[in-house]
């Protein structure tokens, strides 16, 4: 099985409204070793400017997950998911998410190269707010492992 | 806020990572690869045994350099490259370091540089941090 070279340039539909949640901001918090008060005390949040709690950076996975879940299912993609490594991340703000933000996100594959039999599959997930504006761009880098 | 140096270490932590990490951070982010809580999956794919999420560690990471900051918001962008697995025992569990250093200095704020260490080796390579200061 080798990744379809058409996935480049192809546009998936925007995920449904993920909305986030203050409870789940706490989850997340806790499992990242989370200290900061913003991401767990909602009036800290608000004195600090913001209107209710902040998400930890790498929140953002929750919502791009949704994406690549749509990449690794379309049937002609040809990405093996048990061959899949994580290579690299990136998360780029124009603002962090907060509590009570209902998202979408939107994947374009960016590129696909080839590397000693691998695949770098590098995909960028656009999350927009309700109101359209950009929250966070997510760009992962999938290494899909060739057969041996 | 602060001025900064390059050079400057402005924050290190140290993280014990435990298989009940890995299983909070499953259930906190969706991601329920068994590979990350079962050894005979993991030996099954050729691993050595359960591996840290990637994510979970650059999502641990940042944290010193979150707490330095006082706000997860002077965070503008956030990078890592996977480079080395994190094995941990379901004993003795995983200790990662996390050295957050100034990698550069410019109008918008600062590049922070991670060097984040298990067992002697990197685990994660251009780990950078560019974050606000004002």
């Amino acid at each position: 099985m080798t990744v379809n070279p058409g996935l480049v340039g192809r546009s998936f539909p925007p995920t449904a409204p993920y909305l986030v949640g203050r409870e789940k901001i706490r989850e997340f918090s806790r499992a990242v070793f989370s200290t900061s008060p913003l991401s767990e005390d909602v009036a800290a949040a608000r004195a600090a400017g913001y209107s209710d709690l902040v998400a930890p950076p790498t929140f953002a996975v929750v919502v791009q997950e949704l994406t690549l879940h749509q990449l690794l299912s379309e049937p002609d993609a040809g990405i093996d998911f048990s061959r899949v490594v994580h290579g690299d991340q990136r998360f780029s703000f124009s603002r962090p998410i907060v509590a009570g933000d209902e998202l979408t996100a939107t994947l374009a594959v960016s590129s696909i190269k080839s590397l000693g039999g691998h695949s770098m599959v590098t995909a960028e997930s656009v999350i927009l707010a309700a109101d359209g504006s950009h929250v966070v761009t997510a760009v992962s880098t999938l290494v899909v492992r060739g057969d041996e | 806020m602060n001025t900064v140096e390059i050079g400057q270490v402005v924050a290190e932590s140290e993280f014990r990572l435990t298989r009940d990490s890995l299983v909070r951070y499953a259930g906190a982010s969706g991601d329920f690869n068994p590979i990350h809580y079962r050894d005979d999956f993991a030996r099954s794919v050729g691993l050595p045994g359960v591996l840290a999420h990637g994510m979970l560690t650059m999502g641990f990471a940042v944290q010193p350099v979150v707490e330095w900051l006082g706000d997860p918001g002077r965070v503008l962008d956030y990078q890592v490259r996977f480079t080395r697995p994190v094995p941990v025992d379901a004993e003795e569990g995983a200790a990662v370091t996390v050295v957050a250093k100034v990698g550069a200095v410019d109008a918008a704020g600062a590049r922070i540089d991670l060097t984040v260490t298990f067992d002697g080796s990197t685990v994660l390579g251009k780990a950078q941090v560019r974050v606000r200061l004002d």
